[in-house]
Formats: structure tokens, sequence, C-alpha cells
């Protein structure tokens, strides 16, 4: 059948004298395009797969450190984890709470300027957020950590000893959840938007209040809108790289000492900071390592896209 | 909320506040917590968190007292949402605060116009990491807009069954791509084919066009969506072909969003570091060609100058803040910019 059909099914059936040479080369050019989206992916996965191949071939001899590759992941694998991990749990309540006083609290003049505001946050490079992390929060957040070291030192968490510099797991994680922040919001105002009208109004009709207007139709209407963008925030949390670069201190690891100088790495920062000066068989096992963290970012984002695609199909929308 | 308490559906106590409440008691609270914050010497960080707890501690007490609890939990939910958001622009604020007053510093003529080369401690500029950063990022624009907004129409246009269905999965899981890993594949891509230690401009491109395409059809994507469909069978029926339809009609009144889109996009990735690090290295002089040789940009320059400083260490700090200045304003300019475009030629269409 010729292209002119498909978009408008209403129209009737276009003879194959209509199909001119125009439509069959721009529909060909625009499916080609399509088709490069899929050519580049499968570019990704091979090109990696056959660089990182010796590093997982090679004997455990010739490794960094003589060490078994699993081995040589592991702990970047768990930095990478736990820094992404307070970096959700500091992100998503705070979120969520900045995507609500957009969407239902502020004055509508406030909340179009405060959105442009958040969507700026977003646009910040990450190098950026990095020297302010070690140059404003690293330093700021080290009496916070005496104290925590201090008072709350039988909670492994803030074991200790507190480091003196700031550079620790915590302001890593601090950064991060700052640089995810304006992604969750925006997934979650832009569906908190979305509630119902009439539902909002049924709900204020029967005497609640604002509050429990919110808690009873907002947020369960958004609630998966929020996970999802959660989700969202993890896959961008994980991949990052300059901020934990720059702002911790690594000793290869694995502790859940948040607090200390002694911090694991994360995948990312690691590739960052050894790639520069690597060569031979230690590029391939970096570029493994970036592999691991491909497949970890897939299976975060995918699980963000089924729970993302379900609430449409479930006709919420 | 059973039906008996219609008389008195707020609870017992069910007085109301004056109007202005909320800003009586924090004007208090400030008051309060400046009063705590000079006798102890703190900072004004601390004044606003006090500021806040104290007020929220106040609105509590008094909303209990005069409206009942579900006023005031009403009361307590409000101010707590608006102190989070506070607390989440604090660190906005602190961070262009930081950048630009650590940055102006070294913003100075000399900065703009020389290289580093030959400069060991005191003086050169970016220039050459600000011309890399423009022609890397130029570059690829050029490959990603074309690709991502083709790829857009044939998803919104053209697109059926399972190919569509199957691209659509796979921008997202592009748009999931890690920088760093793209900034392995350009490195892996080139490796293969030239040696192990390959640097060159065109191959931040490559990385940096792998990040753009899925934000480019992502964006031209809905912008296309929201074309109204009359316009395409008005054309139809006036026996315009379906490609002069897309390029003359819906193109010209996506355009704007497009354009505001593709901004964004690079706005994004003009400040990427991480797949540069890997891919472009770094150099000291201006190199204008992206396939020959190592080619110096911004980010990088900014992550080098302040994570390896030279001695004595100030001079590479103020350059780094400097250099951390000018990326910020780029990106910003880019932002804005692209925000005054959808603003003032964007077809105003609400979903």
């Amino acid at each position: 059948m010729n292209a002119g059909t498909l978009s408008t099914p209403e129209e009737p059936k276009a003879g194959k004298a209509h199909t001119r040479f125009g439509d069959r080369a721009f529909s060909g050019l625009a499916t080609a395009a399509g088709l490069t989206i899929l050519v580049v992916l499968a570019g990704v996965a091979i090109f990696l797969l056959s660089e990182a191949w010796p590093a997982i071939t090679a004997p455990v001899a010739d490794l960094p450190n003589g060490e078994n590759l699993v081995k040589y992941i592991w702990p970047l694998v768990f930095g990478t984890l736990i820094s992404s991990a307070i970096a959700i749990v500091i992100a998503v309540p705070m979120a969520v709470a900045v995507a609500l006083f957009t969407s239902h609290l502020a004055p509508k003049a406030i909340s179009m300027s405060v959105s442009y505001l958040v969507d700026l946050l977003a646009a910040i490079p990450s190098i950026i957020y990095g020297i302010w992390g070690i140059a404003v929060l690293g330093p700021a957040s080290v009496p916070v950590t005496q104290w925590l070291a201090d008072n709350l030192g039988f909670i492994p968490l803030f074991e200790g000893p507190a480091s003196t510099t700031g550079r620790t797991m915590l302001v890593a994680g601090m950064v991060l959840a700052l640089m995810i922040l304006p992604i969750v919001s925006a997934v979650a105002r832009e569906v908190f938007q979305q509630t119902p009208k009439g539902l909002q109004e049924s709900a204020l009709a029967l005497g609640a209040t604002r509050w429990e207007m919110i808690r009873m139709v907002v947020l369960p209407f958004g609630r998966s809108a929020v996970v999802a963008g959660s989700m969202l925030g993890l896959g961008r949390a994980l991949g990052e790289t300059m901020a934990v670069t720059i702002i911790l201190s690594v000793s290869g690891i694995v502790t859940f000492n948040l607090i200390s100088s002694e911090n694991p790495s994360t995948i990312a920062a690691n590739i960052a900071l050894q790639f520069p000066e690597s060569s031979g068989l230690d590029v391939n096992v970096l570029i493994a390592t970036g592999l691991v963290l491909f497949a970890i970012t897939l299976a975060v984002n995918m699980v963000a896209r089924a729970i993302i695609s379900r609430r449409e199909a479930s006709g919420e929308r | 909320m059973s039906g008996s308490a219609v008389s008195v559906p707020l609870g017992d106590n069910s007085g109301v506040l004056p109007r202005r409440a909320t800003l009586i008691v924090f004007a208090a609270s400030a008051i309060a917590s400046a009063l705590i914050s000079l006798a102890l010497g703190l900072s004004p960080f601390v004044w606003l968190l006090f500021t806040g707890l104290i007020g929220l501690a106040g609105i509590t007490v008094w909303s209990l007292a005069v409206e009942g609890r579900r006023r005031a939990l009403d009361r307590v939910m409000s101010v707590a949402i608006m102190e989070v958001f506070v607390l989440a622009m604090v660190p906005l604020l602190s961070l262009i605060y930081t950048v630009v007053s650590k940055g102006l510093a070294r913003f100075d003529s000399e900065f703009l116009t020389s290289s580093m080369r030959g400069v060991l401690a005191e003086g050169g500029g970016a220039l050459h990491a600000a011309l890399g950063t423009f022609i890397i990022t130029a570059v690829a624009t050029v490959a990603a807009v074309p690709v991502g907004v083709l790829a857009a129409i044939y998803l919104v246009e053209y697109g059926k069954g399972r190919l569509k269905r199957s691209i659509t999965f796979f921008v997202d899981v592009m748009m999931g791509i890690p920088s760093i890993v793209a900034g392995l594949f350009a490195f892996a891509l080139f490796a293969i084919f030239f040696g192990p230690g390959i640097r060159l401009g065109v191959m931040g491109s490559v990385a940096l066009a792998v990040l753009m395409i899925p934000i480019v059809i992502r964006s031209a994507e809905e912008m296309l969506r929201v074309v109204p469909n009359a316009l395409r069978e008005a054309s139809y029926a006036l026996g315009v072909p379906k490609w002069l339809t897309v390029l003359r009609v819906v193109l010209p009144t996506a355009l704007a969003g497009i354009v505001t889109g593709v901004m964004l996009a690079v706005a994004r990735v003009i400040g990427e570091t991480a797949p540069l690090l890997i891919t472009t290295g770094s150099t000291t002089s201006t190199n204008l060609n992206p396939f020959d040789g190592r080619m110096a940009n911004l980010p990088v320059y900014v992550y080098q100058q302040y994570k390896f400083p030279g001695v004595p260490p100030e001079p590479y700090i103020e350059r780094a803040w400097a250099g951390a200045l000018l990326l910020i304003v780029i990106v910003m300019v880019l932002f804005l910019a692209a925000r005054l475009i959808a603003r003032r030629y964007g077809v105003e269409i609400r979903r």
C-alpha cells in the first residue's frame, strides 16, 4: 500500500496512481533514519562487546592486581549502587514536594517561573555540580558529619572517623540527588497537573481540606508516575560520572560507612579516572566495566518504561 | 468524615486563623532565629533552617489550638512542602553564586582570547577549549539533527507495526545510555580502525551525537504529534502529495518547537565531560580540525584545571572557575534562547 493512507485511515484508499517518486523517496529516507537508530544501538553493543572481549577472556594473572574480573568490578558496582541509593532516598521526597508545589500550591505566575528554574537546574553541566560539591557542599558537610560520627556512630552508616575534607560518599550522593531532582520532579509535575479536575473538585466539595484532597486524589493518581520518574532518575544517577569523579576520594574498598575518607568508587568514576592513563588490557577491562554499567542502567530504564507504558495502557492518561 | 459531623465538619475547634497567619508566624520566627543566629554566630543557611523549623512548629501549635486537627494538618503540609521546595532551591542559588563570584576573578579578556599554549602558571585562557567545544558540538548537532528529525517524521507520519514499536522502544533505550558509555562506544569504534591510542575531536562528536539523537527524536516527535490533523487533511484535499504535505505543512508548523528541542538538546550535551574526557583528549593549543589530533574543550578543561592543578595551584583553580562560568553562561544563553523561540514563534497547543 502506498504510504499516504497510513496516518489518516478515514481518507479513501488512494490507488497506485498516487504513489509518486517523491513520496517513495521521502518515506524511504524517513524509514532509513529510523533504522539508523537500530544500527547505532547495535553498533554500541557490538563495539563495546568486541573491545571488552579481551578482558573477559584474558587469564586472571594478566588483569589489574592479578584479580578475577568479577572481583575487580564488584566494589565498583557496590559504590555505584550505594551512591545512587543515597541520591534516590534524598531526591524523591524532595522532588514530589517540588512537583506538588508547582502543580497545586504555588500561584500560577510563580509556578511557571519555578518550572523554568527547575528545568534550568537539569541543564547545568555535571562537572559544575562536581566542583561546587567539592568547594562548597563538602566543607559545609564536615561539621555535620563530625557530629554524626560522634553521636550516631553506632549506626554503621555513620561509623566514621569523619572525613575532614568532606570528600565522602554522603556528599557525592547529595550532589547526585540535586542532579536527578529536576528529572523526577518534572515527570511527577506533569502527571500531578493531569489529575482530573472533576475528582479534585469533588473532594473539596465533600469537605476535604487541600492536603486531604492531595493525599486522597492527586498522590494516588500520580503514584506510578513518581515511581517511573524515580527509576529514570536512578538510571541517571547510576551513570553519572564527573560529579562523583571529582568529589570522592576513592580507595576501592567495600563499606557502608558513608562519612569516612575511604570510599568505594563507582563504575563511571573509575572509568573517567583510569581511562586517560590506561593502555593495553586495562582499557579492555574498563570497557568491560562500562558494559556492566550499561546493562544495569538498561535494566533500570526498562523497568521504568514498563511502569509508564502499563499506566498508559490502563487508560489513566 | 462520617455524615453525623455535618455541623462541625472540621472538628471541635472550628475557629479560623487570621488571613495572614502564616506570614505573621514566619516573620516572628525569622526574627527569633536571627536572634539565635546572631547570639551563636551561625551562618545564613542555619538561620534559614531555624526560621523554617520554628515557623513550622509555630503554625502547628497555633492552628491546632484554634482550628483543630484537620485544618492544622493542611497548614502544616502546605508549609512543609513549600519549605522543602525552598530547601531544594538553596543549592541552586548557592551554585550559581559560587560559580559567578569565583569565576569573575579570571573572567577577563586574556581568558577569552588566549589559549594555554606555553602557559606554566599564571595567565592563559580557554579560547582553545571554547573553540573546541563549539566545533565538537556543532559536528555532533549536524550529525544528530537530520537523523533525529527524520526518525521522528518516520515515527509520526509513516511508522506502523512492529518496526515502529521497536524503534520507539530503542529510542527509550538510547535515552538511558550513560554518557560515559557513549564515550566508550566512540572510543571502541575508532580504536578498532585506528588503534587504541587514537584521540580526535570527531570522536567526541560521535559520542555527543549518540546522546543527542534520542533527545531530538523525543522532542521532535512530540511537536509533530501536536500538529492538528486538519492541516494535513486540508493539504491532502488540495491534492498535495504526502511528502510535500510533511515538508511544506507539517514541518513548518512544528518548526519552532523542533528548534527549541534541538537547542535544549545542545544545552544538555555541551557540558558533557565524561565522554569527551576519554575521546578527545586534551591539549594546550588551539586545534580547529576535528579530524586531526587532540582537541581541547571546555568541560574537560575545567575538570583538568581543577583536578590536576600545578604549583602554585591558585591560577589553575581560578581558571577552572572562570571556565565553569563560561560554560554556565553558554548553557543559559542556549536555554533562554530556546524558551524565547518557543514562546514567540511556537504554536500554543494544549493537550
